[in-house]
């Protein structure tokens, strides 16, 4: 898409966006509710109209061809979109038979790991359980494109396992797989590429280590009141309290500066947990772009 | 079996399973037909009540079923989702509109089925009786009923909407000539009675079923006139989610 925008009446939703989803990867649509996720995901499953911009999906602009493109995309929705009196397999198959596209109900609903709740009805499953079975309407269109809107939410762990799983299956099958979230978390499991939304519009758009480049930090838990100067002097790099017992150095993971952190943890007779070193996590990455947007006049 | 077929046979599927919408659609116009043409409590007018019951009890199973149980189902597939969903499939909405138009000639084919042989039972003799423009009046009233439910269902809440369509249901019921004769009514709300819809099915229902309207040429006018304009209401003013 290129230069997508979105208005609802006086309010504009998405501003001048424009990313690219390739076959084959999940690219993450990450951003905090309102962001403009939704409207951008709607104007490409041909839903909502695009107030200014170009989108294309498999080459089909989705205002004018959204039958075709209904066949070939796959869609689950942020909550709802089944009938609340049917039955788990009797909608699955529901959506095969629309489709056409030969999946199996059966299959399907074992494969999202429903098949002991296949004769309950929509109103009786758990949200986890919900979520799970718009993903496998989803999948019964055996998609060359899946847009995903919050795919985990309100899922357990074992149900997140499950939906992780099935969402890499789909894009190593070539499909591309947009998924939208402000599950920062999720994105860093899942995503190829990550577009970040921030006030309707794209602050950063790459993959996940294109994000992170230049942005090494070490980042450890130890005792609350460390002697911050003093681990200074004895690593020469500054060490920043993030948390009352995190602590970030903004460097890159040396094998030496390493050695000399944890030398003098041990000297002072402080513990360390949580040692991580490398790119910075993805929820460090947004905060930083987000203050930056926020700084700007 | 086409998308169509496909959508049209889980429509169906959904309304077998709504006991609440049965007892709407069949259960309550058969109570309503049986109870008072075995009891004669109404002032209907008429020798045998079932000859001033059965024509109003069929504007009923129309209204019950294209307007009431159509509009209630439809408002809560769109506060579920469940309209963007299927809008986003290869059935699209033209086909969806069509399965549900499918699903309510189904029902009401079902309806009279049902009540026109208990209507017989119970003693009914229309004649003379023009079956055509009973069906011609039952495709205008049906059109009309469903253009109103639609429009409540496209723009209120679920629960509003439950609320609209029964009241609005009550109301068409008790002035709509269905049960109490136009002529039983005050002066004043007679008049509106025979504005609406319900009032002009029944009515010309009665006329072709029997030879007994009380104006039935204003009534197909009246009839025809909620007929085109509800619909395009409907379509102008429906929102999807």
């Amino acid at each position: 898409m290129i230069g997508l925008s979105v208005r609802y009446g006086d309010l504009q939703a998405v501003r001048d966006v424009s990313f690219t989803a390739e076959p084959g990867q999940v690219t993450a649509v990450l951003g905090p509710n309102g962001a403009g996720k939704t409207s951008t995901i709607e104007v490409c499953e041909g839903y909502r109209r695009a107030a200014a911009g170009t989108v294309r999906v498999l080459g089909l602009d989705p205002a004018t061809h959204q039958r075709q493109l209904g066949e070939r995309i796959g869609v689950m929705l942020q909550e709802g979109g089944v009938y609340p009196s049917a039955r788990v397999l009797d909608t699955v198959r529901h959506y095969c038979a629309l489709y056409g596209k030969g999946a199996v109900a059966d299959d399907l609903v074992a494969q999202v790991g429903l098949t002991s709740r296949a004769k309950a009805t929509w109103r009786r499953l758990s949200g986890g359980e919900q979520q799970r079975l718009s993903l496998a309407l989803a999948m019964a269109a055996r998609p060359e494109v899946a847009f995903l809107d919050e795919p985990t939410s309100g899922v357990d762990v074992n149900g997140r396992d499950t939906i992780r799983g099935i969402v890499r299956d789909l894009a190593r099958e070539g499909c591309a797989v947009v998924l939208a979230t402000h599950e920062l978390d999720e994105a860093e499991r899942l995503a190829d590429r990550v577009v970040i939304f921030d006030g309707g519009q794209v602050i950063a758009n790459g993959t996940l280590a294109e994000l992170r480049k230049g942005h090494d930090e070490i980042r450890f838990r130890s005792d609350p009141h460390l002697d911050l100067p003093a681990l200074a002097i004895a690593i020469g790099m500054v060490a920043s309290q993030v948390g009352p017992d995190e602590y970030v150095i903004d460097a890159p993971p040396h094998p030496r500066l390493m050695a000399q952190l944890t030398a003098w943890l041990a000297e002072q007779g402080h513990p360390i947990a949580d040692l991580r070193a490398g790119g910075q996590r993805l929820e460090d990455v947004f905060r930083r772009l987000t203050a930056k947007q926020g700084d700007a006049p | 079996m086409s998308r169509f077929l496909t959508q049209l046979r889980t429509e169906l599927q959904l309304t077998l399973r709504n006991g609440e919408q049965l007892l709407l659609t069949l259960g309550i116009p058969v109570m309503l037909l049986v109870f008072f043409s075995l009891v004669d409590v109404l002032p209907t007018g008429t020798d045998d009540p079932v000859d001033f019951l059965a024509p109003g009890i069929l504007a009923l199973a129309v209204m019950s079923t294209s307007m009431v149980a159509l509009g209630i189902a439809t408002g809560f597939e769109r506060s579920y989702h469940v309209l963007k969903r299927l809008g986003v499939t290869p059935l699209g909405r033209p086909r969806l509109v069509a399965a549900k138009i499918g699903a309510v000639a189904v029902v009401e084919l079902v309806q009279f089925a049902v009540l026109v042989p208990v209507a017989f039972a119970l003693g009914w003799s229309p004649s003379p009786a023009n079956w055509a423009l009973a069906v011609c009046a039952v495709v205008l009233g049906t059109t009309a009923f469903a253009g109103i439910g639609l429009t409540l269902a496209g723009r209120l809440r679920g629960e509003i909407n439950l609320a609209a369509q029964n009241g609005l249901y009550l109301v068409l019921l008790l002035l709509g000539g269905m049960v109490i004769p136009f002529a039983k009514l005050p002066s004043g709300i007679r008049a509106v009675a025979h504005g609406l819809p319900s009032g002009a099915l029944a009515d010309v229902l009665r006329e072709t079923l029997g030879g007994a309207g009380s104006q039935p040429t204003t009534s197909w006018i009246v009839l025809a006139v909620w007929a085109v304009v509800m619909p395009v209401v409907a379509a102008a003013v429906f929102r999807w989610d």
